[in-house]
Formats: C-alpha cells, sequence, structure tokens
C-alpha cells in the first residue's frame, strides 16, 4: 500500500500551543476540580462565566466558523487543542456540543442564508449559545432520530432525550421530517435528567407546537447533522485524551506521594507497570486523536476511517485512565470530595457520546474493508489507504 | 558543518568516481566510507564528516537512487548499531581506525557476549571471568555467553567480563574487543521454539584478549556497555511504516480473502487488533515526526513494548482465524537464518517467533520499570545489590 499524500501532522503548532496556554490558564482560575464539585448539585451545574470568557474573550466559540461568518478561521486542530484542555479540567461548560457540533451543521447548510448566517455570527460571537437537539448517544454512520415532526408552518412536536447543555442553550438546532429548524429555548419544554455525568448536564426536549426557523431542508439537514457528528466524534477523542493524561498525572503524583509498607506506593512494581502501561496508552490515544484532528482539518479522503480508529481506541483509554485514577487513590478515589469520581463519570459519559468503541469499529470494519461473517463488503468511504 | 547541498555534491563526486555499475561492492563500499558518506556524523576519516545525523538520509536516498550498493545493514546490525557507537565512544584511536571501516563495509561481522544464562535481565550480575597475565599484557577469559547472534558468523565481538569480583556488581566490569577466531571461543547454535538456530551459545576458555583490545578503562565496563545498550534501543521509530503494514497485514488479507474463515468473534478481536495496530502506527508517526523536528519524546521508550504485545496478540490470532490450518507448521528442519524476517513465513512461525518480541532487547517488564522510572519518575524498588561485593550476591 502506498502513500498518495503526506500523513498526518501528528504535532502541535505554536499557534496551538499559545491557544492551550490561554484555555489552560483560564481554567486554572476558574475551573479549579473544588469549584466544580460545589456547582454540579445546584440547578445551575454550567459555568456561564468562564464559557462567556472561553466563548468570546478567547474566542472558541467561533474556531470552526470562517472569518467571514463573523468566527476565527481556525481548524479543527484548534478546536481538538481546546478539547483536550476542557477535558483536563472536566470543564462544564458547553464547547462540545456548541462550539463544534451547532457550529458544524450551520456550517453544512447554506451560510449564504440570511437566518443561517446571523445564526452562525451570534454562535461565533459567543452572544446566543446554540445546541443541537440530538441524543448524546448519537454516532456518526447510525441512523438519524425521526421523532420530530413539522405539523406544518414550522410547528413542530415531538421529543428528544438526552440532549446534552439543552438547559444552557438560547437556541435548539431541531433535526425535523422536513428539515433543520432553530428553535429558541423558550418554545420548548425542558425536563432535566439525572445524568452519569454532572459536568454535562442533559435534558428531554419536548415540542408541543413549538414554533422554529427552516435553516436547511431534509436532505441538507440530514447530511449537515451527519458530517458534524463525524467532526464531533473525531474531536472527542482529544477530549478524551485531555481527561485520561490528567488522571495519569495526578495518580503518578499521587503514588508517588503516598507511604504504606514504608516506602511511596509508587515503587512497587505491580503499581509501576500498571503506570507504565497507561502512559504507554494515553501516547498512543495522543496521536489517535491528533490525526483524527488533522484528518477533519484537512478534509483528508480517510476521514472517516481515522475518526473511527480515534474514537474506538480513546474512549477506552479515557476509561481506563480514571478507573486507574480511583483504584490506584485507594478509599480516597472512593470519595466525593477528591475530584476522581467526576473524571469517571465523564469518561464512561463520553464512552457512549457519539458512538460507542463498539460502533466505531464497526465503522472500520466498513472502510478497512473488513467484514462481518456473512456479509459482502460494504462501499467503503475511505479505503485502507494511509 | 556540513549542508545538504555539500553532501550532494559529495555524494555526485563518490558516484563519478565510482560508478556503481562497473565498481565491485567491496571497492564502492570502502570508496563510500573514506568519502566520509558512510554515516555522515561519524568525524572525518572515520567514515564521516561531522555533518547532522538527520542528512544521512538524504545520503541514502541519493545513492539508493543511483543504484548503489549497501552494506547490507540488517546482517552486519549488531556491529553498526551496537559496537561502532561504542567504539567511537570510547575507543583509542587506535583502535576506532582498525576496527570502524571494516565493521561499516560488512568484511568483519560483530557479535555481542554480553548476555549469560545467569545473568539476563540483571544482566551487570556476569560471572565471564577476565584476569590480567601481566607477564604477557593480556587477559585470559573464561565463562559462558547466551542468545549471541551471529556468533557463527561474527569476527570480532564486543564482551563484558568480571574483572574484580570483590567489587560491587557494577563496578569490576570491564569491556573487551574479543577475537572470535581466537583459541578457546567455541560457538554452538542455540535452536529456538520455532526450529530454527538463529542464536548461539559461546564458552569461553582460556581466550586470550590483548590489553589493546579493551575499551575504556579496567572496571568502567558498565559505563561502557550502557553506551552499548542505549544505542540497542535507539532504532526503533524512525522507520515510516504505511497503513495496515507489519503483522497486521496477512492476517486482513486472509480475513478478505477467506470468507469461510470469518467467526463473530474472530471479527471482534480482528478489529481490536487492527484498531491498535493503526494506532501504533500513528504513535511510531508522531514519534518520527517529533525526531525531525527536534522535540525527541519519551515515546521511544515505549514503542518496542507496544509492537511485542500486538505482534503476540496478532500472530495468535492468526494462528486460530486459520483453522485446520492452523494446526500445520510449515518446517521444523534446524536452520540458521543470517537475520530474523516475519515476512513469507506461515502463522504458526510468526505465532513463536513474536513470543521473542517481549525477551529479546530487554524483556517487557523490564522496559516498564524504566518508563515508569525515567519517564514518570517513580521511585525505584528498594534493593541490597548495588553495594554488595560481587562474590557475595546470591546465585
Amino acid at each position: 500500500m502506498t502513500s498518495p499524500r503526506a500523513p498526518f501532522d501528528l504535532l502541535y503548532s505554536e499557534t496551538e500551543e499559545e491557544l492551550r496556554s490561554a484555555v489552560r490558564s483560564l481554567l486554572a482560575d476558574r475551573c479549579a476540580p473544588a469549584s466544580i464539585l460545589a456547582r454540579v448539585e445546584t440547578d445551575q451545574p454550567h459555568d456561564p462565566r468562564t464559557w462567556q470568557t472561553l466563548a468570546a474573550g478567547i474566542g472558541a466559540a467561533g474556531l470552526l466558523v470562517p472569518e467571514k461568518l463573523g468566527g476565527q478561521g481556525a481548524s479543527h486542530r484548534e478546536a481538538a487543542v481546546v478539547l483536550e484542555e476542557l477535558g483536563r479540567a472536566v470543564a462544564p461548560v458547553p464547547y462540545l456540543t456548541a462550539g463544534v457540533l451547532a457550529a458544524e451543521i450551520l456550517l453544512g447548510c447554506d451560510p449564504s442564508s440570511a437566518e443561517v448566517s446571523d445564526l452562525l455570527r451570534q454562535v461565533a460571537s459567543g452572544g446566543r449559545l446554540c445546541v443541537p437537539a440530538v441524543p448524546l448517544t448519537l454516532a456518526p454512520g447510525a441512523p438519524l432520530p425521526t421523532g420530530v415532526r413539522d405539523v406544518g408552518a414550522g410547528t413542530l412536536t415531538g421529543s428528544v432525550t438526552s440532549v446534552a447543555d439543552a438547559a444552557a442553550a438560547d437556541v435548539l438546532l431541531v433535526l425535523a421530517d422536513t428539515g433543520l429548524y432553530a428553535v429558541p429555548a423558550s418554545e420548548v419544554t425542558l425536563t432535566p435528567l439525572v445524568p452519569l455525568d454532572l459536568t454535562r448536564p442533559l435534558a428531554r426536549v419536548t415540542l408541543d407546537g413549538a414554533a422554529g426557523t427552516r435553516l436547511a431542508d431534509a436532505a441538507t439537514a440530514r447530511a449537515a447533522v451527519a458530517g458534524a457528528l463525524l467532526t464531533g466524534a473525531g474531536l472527542l477523542a482529544s477530549e478524551q485524551l485531555g481527561l485520561a493524561e490528567w488522571c495519569l498525572t495526578e495518580t503518578v503524583a499521587h503514588v508517588r506521594g503516598r507511604h504504606q509498607f514504608n516506602r511511596p506506593i509508587g515503587s512497587f512494581q505491580a503499581l509501576k507497570h500498571r503506570l507504565a502501561r497507561l502512559w504507554l496508552d494515553v501516547a498512543s490515544a495522543r496521536a489517535a486523536a491528533r490525526a483524527a484532528a488533522d484528518a477533519l482539518a484537512t478534509g483528508a479522503p480517510d476521514a472517516p476511517l481515522t475518526v473511527a480508529v480515534a474514537q474506538a481506541y480513546c474512549s477506552g483509554v479515557a476509561v481506563r485512565a480514571a478507573e486507574e485514577c480511583v483504584q490506584l487513590h485507594g478509599g480516597i478515589g472512593m470519595t466525593w470530595e477528591h475530584p476522581a469520581h467526576l473524571y469517571l463519570k465523564r469518561a464512561k459519559a463520553d464512552s457512549l457520546a457519539l458512538g460507542t468503541a463498539g460502533h466505531h469499529r464497526g465503522l472500520v470494519a466498513e472502510f478497512a474493508e473488513l467484514p462481518a461473517p456473512g456479509t459482502r463488503p460494504g462501499t467503503a468511504v475511505a479505503g485502507p489507504t494511509p | 558543518m556540513t549542508t545538504a547541498d555539500e553532501l550532494r555534491v559529495r555524494v555526485a563526486e563518490l558516484l563519478a568516481a565510482h560508478p556503481p555499475a562497473d565498481t565491485p561492492r567491496g571497492d564502492f563500499l570502502r570508496a563510500r566510507f573514506d568519502a566520509g558518506l558512510a554515516w555522515v556524523h561519524y568525524p572525518e576519516g572515520l567514515g564521516g564528516l561531522g555533518a547532522p545525523r538527520s542528512l544521512q538520509v538524504l545520503v541514502d536516498s541519493e545513492l539508493e537512487a543511483a543504484g548503489a550498493p549497501d552494506n547490507d545493514p540488517r546482517r552486519i546490525g549488531i556491529g553498526l548499531g551496537m559496537a561502532a557507537p561504542t567504539i567511537l565512544a570510547y575507543g583509542t584511536e587506535e583502535q576506532k581506525r582498525r576496527f570502524l571501516r571494516p565493521l561499516w563495509v560488512g568484511e568483519e561481522v560483530w557479535c555481542q557476549l554480553f548476555s549469560e544464562p545467569g545473568a539476563g535481565s540483571d544482566l551487570a550480575a556476569l560471572g565471564t571471568r577476565a584476569v590480567l597475565d601481566e607477564a604477557a599484557g593480556e587477559w585470559v577469559v573464561d565463562g559462558q555467553k547466551v542468545w549471541t547472534s551471529s556468533a557463527h558468523t561474527a569476527r570480532w565481538a564486543i564482551l563484558i567480563a568480571r574483572t574484580d569480583p570483590d567489587l560491587p556488581k557494577h563496578q569490576g566490569i570491564t569491556y573487551f574487543l574479543c577475537d572470535m577466531h581466537a583459541p578457546g571461543v567455541e560457538v554452538r547454535p542455540l535452536r529456538q521454539i520455532t526450529g530454527e538456530a538463529e542464536f548461539n551459545e559461546v564458552f569461553l576458555t582460556g581466550v586470550r584478549i590483548p590489553d589493546g583490545h579493551r575499551l575504556g578503562a579496567v572496571g568502567q565496563g558498565w559505563a561502557v556497555a550502557r553506551t552499548t545498550l542505549m544505542n540497542e534501543r535507539v532504532s526503533i521509530g524512525g522507520m515510516r511504516i504505511p497503513r495496515e503494514g507489519g503483522m497486521i497485514a496477512p492476517v486482513a488479507a486472509t480475513w478478505r480473502e477467506r470468507p469461510d474463515l470469518r467467526t463473530h468473534d474472530l471479527h471482534q478481536r480482528l478489529l481490536e487488533l487492527w484498531v491498535e495496530a493503526e494506532v501504533a502506527r500513528l504513535t511510531g508517526e508522531r514519534l518520527r515526526q517529533q525526531l525531525v523536528a527536534g522535540q525527541p519524546g519519551p515515546e521511544g521508550s515505549g514503542m518496542k513494548l507496544t509492537f511485542a504485545r500486538l505482534n503476540q496478540e496478532i500472530s495468535a490470532l492468526e494462528v486460530e482465524l486459520l483453522g485446520e490450518e492452523g494446526l500445520l507448521y510449515e518446517d521444523w528442519t534446524m536452520r540458521r537464518p543470517e537475520i530474523v524476517d516475519f515476512t513469507g513465513r506461515d502463522a504458526g512461525y510468526r505465532y513463536l517467533r513474536a513470543k521473542g518480541n517481549s525477551i529479546e532487547g530487554g524483556t517487557s517488564e523490564i522496559l516498564l520499570n524504566i518508563v515508569a522510572e525515567r519517564v514518570l519518575g517513580l521511585p525505584a524498588e528498594p534493593r541490597d545489590d548495588k553495594e554488595l561485593a560481587w562474590k557475595d550476591l546470591a546465585r
């Protein structure tokens, strides 16, 4: 198999490192574990002040939006770096939903239409928070939901469950049978759910004659949502990477300092080997996540395969890192006051978000032409060329 | 400092003076060494030009494009990868001039006499003795070495031996260059689980080594050996593998060609390993990009661990996938391969040979310790063997 194009750029650029520093220092100030813990059980689990600074101050909300539409004109590589830092902090901000998924859906519609471009500008400036009304578990390559119908003149009925960050939204992007609609939050009924991951609140969105503005026809809407799901899944790998890195770093620091049997517990070979293996997994997850971000940024023909590989791999690494973090902290890891549980809950929820590892392995089977027993190879979206 | 353009000129001059088509292989290689184009980062007069190491790729690719012969680096890998950098770092001028040119040209093959039956992962525990015969100015060596690749073809060996058993184990070791044709050197093939004998046992009985073939000071052999061992692990990571290259390739090919062999269980495991192989490939690629950008990361220490595990899991799956054919083996005849090559062999061979990947060149357990201690900064396990005299250690 020969290489028809340059390999993925798997490093970080200087600009990306500068963006990382800005996001990391904001989160260090505003998103310390104690403040997240204090917030997650209140009726406002989101942190609007941090989101506002991240979205408008640092410009993260518009990273993926071209400059002529009011955004930063950056790429998926930069967005991935933001997600790494948000994962590292389990920050309760709606960047994945608003900054990535909603922005990508809108960009997948016709940006020359006034409705779409107006909304994009508000989204990119951080002026309005727009969230797609789709279940967090919706995966690229899976059938799109059909629970919302247009009963006439943009009047929508139906419901969608497990919508992430809906509680913070000003506008919901609703996929109905006749197209994509922008629906003001005031038009829908939100039923908050009790989420496993307290830092990414979920709600059921019920539309009962809600009035929306149509942004795209059905075919365009479905393609836009499918494209956004691919991007979201690819960039979620970076959130999982950041999360796993925090777990590894904290655990290493803990086992170096914690003494039992008159030795630091980190000097026991059984623990050293577990952490060395975890470090290897995290280093590999970084390569996989970077490849996905670069493939999306460059529009590589094998981006769907690269995203599926990254999700199939990074989901498991994040969960394993968080599980090891809890276990190797011993009793402390089981307490509410230590933040390890926030990471475990986010990692486990992330492993269901935008497709499970198993779902993504199924996509790998299709793209790499490794069919399941009893099936003929499908039409591959991206063959196994490097 | 030599630039890329200067190197291109030198390559052109070499090719003009010694057209590869009309020049005997050995003559061309000697001329290439003398032109400083063997390993450009080595000093002038020793096959190099003191140029940045990264420029070697340019020389190699230009010469390859011109159809020039290479020095069969896989066959002389131990000399190139281990003996040469150690001789360069610790050798006298006389030793460098005597050994580096025939080593690089491949006229003299090298092997490594480090591991012993009683000192594998705990290499510094070695017991092969070297005693100085002061009147003759020679060392007399007695002992047994093991796992010695190329010993049966080698002209020279790098050898570590104990010269003072009263000192702690790391301090009483001295490093030598050993003539494999010297009386008292006996090489016996060591047959492995594959049926082949890649390696040898080497018995040393009263072998005499002139003091002029000592590398580094008496008692400083451990420091010299560390240079050798660090160079052993440098080699991985430089190579670029295509997607679905390596061990996963034959399994994926069999899966596509043989629908009759497919089961759901095997499918799930194949996909997991395919993904892991792709991620390992990307990790190696990222490491390579870091090296090119001058930001070497610690990932190199881990790549060998990853490949050992993947090779074992993938080859194990392959045997199962083949069903009845997996019960068969191509050939148990004892052969003596000069290089290890996983391609062009059957699944059973790959499965058995891959078992060595987590043992040779540092076991996975030792490498995990290295990652834990040097990369993650975790404390070493308490140990009592560093201060005790070697002769008092438990054996």
